[in-house]
């Protein structure tokens, strides 16, 4: 990975979002490299909807704010109405198809997994579902590396969820090979 | 990767500054939370008992200010942290803490004001407050971080300052720097330095705590408990710390309040440069939008503008002759900030119509971005 990244997470309050974007920053420094989080409290982050902002590279980074993402992934049809536009040309956008239904992208490549359906059927519960994206995440982009993203998980969590966190990253890395294989 | 790489963390702006003040030697810290400055109280509340600290939640940001002027007094480094409508309450008895020469850190991390304002966007709004909210002439030390790092580094040397020069010192940051994460390199003990203040002599007789002993004119400071007797009060005083009216006494105790923190100038006031050399615009900034400056600096540079930077690391005393050294040379100086031209009046004044002076000033609670740094460098260039 020699670009830097712009990373915007958007879904709904309670989805794990801002811890996502911590895990994925935390990550990020476990490789080596340069990251940072940042999270809007401005009237933009109210009516529900959540959104965490990260930025990865091997360089400084200036400005904190994300503008147009180099990587979106959307959990909620507001999160995606939202900031589809707001993606460069060749961006690639997640979007989760338990709650984003009919996503048309008027730019980027998208992937679709059923992100939230996964975790709450596969891993166990839907409270992980921000895990399973991560590794939906690593999956495509190896923006950071997968036994960095491990470690980063391992040590947000609450003591005793482990086992249930590991299988999330399973899953999610399961569900986007499948994705990856079959285009 | 290196061994320095190993150690960095990931932490937040306001955990950086509450780690800071730990390794500085905290052992003291009220407060009366409130957001954007919620997370230092959080972590404070936390780790002081784990270092042999008092943490105070206290009723009010008035009885905070108190509490940490108190307890500086029995020789404890102490701190607190609020936002606007907290830094307002405060003003007094910061005000009696610069009077009463006690040494103590106040963190404000700056939301959008004035008055509740609008919790909790961002603003840089507090710079004036912080120079003159206290009544009276009085000098002010402020410093502004614009990293998390920075965050940490600069907590050691606001305990550092205070310690030295016997006064309060603020932190200025503002909701984008204490809330956002990034990159820390946590020194090992050691690494920084620490600064205590100086006592009294071992054996000094007739002891007086507001009696300068050297050319720095900061006096001594026994502790309560130390055995030595003095008074302590918000009046003008004479060296024995009783309240005075004699005109003569009561000037010279404020020159030398002044005076003690223009000697140590070189000590305080600490800027940043970056390509000023050959600039035909110059950026003055401070806090998050020194960020989008820095960003901005970049990409002018890349279409060939020849744009430097000027960051105010120290806000307060305010860096009149670095700015002045760059309005020398460059044709216009740019200063973006938070708030309708707080800094860009002082840099004004200070640069007597040898640059141009423009400024950005955001209100709204949003971010001065990149581009909007870039307008204004085409439209000035």
């Amino acid at each position: 990975m020699d670009k830097e990244w712009e990373i915007r997470l958007g879904g709904t309050g309670g989805q794990g979002l801002i811890t996502g974007g911590i895990i994925l920053a935390e990550a990020a420094i476990l490789d080596g490299k340069v990251a940072v989080q940042s999270q809007s409290y401005g009237p933009e982050s109210r009516g529900g909807s959540s959104k965490a902002e990260v930025i990865i590279s091997n360089d400084e980074i200036d400005y904190m704010k994300v503008k147009d993402a180099d990587l979106l992934l959307v959990m909620s049809p507001e999160a995606a109405k939202k900031y589809k536009d707001e993606v460069k040309e060749d961006a690639i956008i997640i979007v989760d198809t338990t709650y984003v239904k009919d996503f048309e992208a008027t730019k980027g490549k998208v992937y679709e997994v059923k992100i939230s359906h996964l975790a709450r059927h596969e891993a166990g519960r839907e409270l992980v579902a921000n895990i399973v994206a991560l590794a939906v995440i690593v999956g495509v982009t190896n923006v950071v590396s997968r036994s960095a993203l491990e470690q980063a998980v391992l040590s947000r969590i609450p003591k005793g969820t482990e086992e249930l966190n590991k299988k999330a990253m399973a899953v999610g890395f399961k569900a986007i090979e499948e994705v990856l294989n079959a285009a | 990767m290196t061994v320095t790489d190993i150690k960095a963390k990931l932490m937040q702006g306001n955990q950086a500054c509450a780690e800071g003040a730990i390794y500085a030697g905290i052992n003291f810290y009220a407060g009366y939370p409130i957001t954007p400055s919620t997370e230092i109280a959080e972590v404070l509340a936390e780790r002081m008992p784990e270092e042999g600290g008092k943490f105070i939640q206290m009723e009010d940001e008035i009885a905070s200010m108190a509490a940490i002027v108190g307890a500086s007094l029995t020789g404890a480094k102490t701190m607190t942290a609020t936002s606007g409508p907290g830094f307002s309450l405060k003003q007094e008895n910061f005000g009696y803490g610069i009077v009463a020469e006690t040494p103590c850190v106040v963190v404000n991390v700056q939301r959008l004001g004035p008055s509740t304002g609008g919790p909790t966007a961002p603003a840089q709004g507090d710079m004036m407050q912080a120079r003159w909210g206290t009544h009276g002439d009085h000098p002010v030390i402020a410093l502004c971080p614009s990293t998390v790092q920075e965050c940490f580094d600069l907590t050691v040397k606001a305990f550092n300052l205070a310690e030295e020069f016997r006064t309060p010192v603020l932190l200025l940051l503002d909701e984008v720097i204490g809330h956002m994460r990034e990159r820390v390199f946590v020194p090992q003990p050691g690494e920084l330095e620490v600064v205590d203040r100086i006592k009294p002599e071992a054996g000094t007789q007739n002891y007086l705590a507001y009696q300068p002993v050297d050319s720095t004119l900061v006096p001594p400071m026994a502790s309560f408990g130390d055995g030595y007797r003095f008074h302590v009060t918000g009046l003008l005083h004479d060296e024995t710390g009783f309240p005075t009216n004699n005109s003569e006494v009561m000037g010279s105790l404020i020159e030398r309040l002044h005076q003690k923190i223009e000697r140590g100038r070189e000590k305080i006031v600490i800027v940043e440069e970056i390509d000023i050399d050959d600039a035909d615009v110059v950026i003055i900034a401070y806090g998050c939008v020194a960020r989008s400056a820095q960003k901005a600096q970049k990409m002018a540079r890349k279409k060939g503008q020849k744009v430097g930077i000027l960051r105010l690391i120290t806000v307060w005393p305010f860096p009149e002759e670095e700015v002045l050294r760059v309005a020398e040379k460059a044709k216009a100086l740019i200063v973006p900030e938070m708030n309708r031209g707080q800094i860009k009046d002082v840099v004004q004044s200070a640069v007597v119509g040898k640059a141009e002076v423009y400024g950005i000033g955001n209100v709204d609670g949003e971010m001065v971005s990149p581009c909007q740094i870039l307008a204004k460098i085409e439209e000035v260039l």
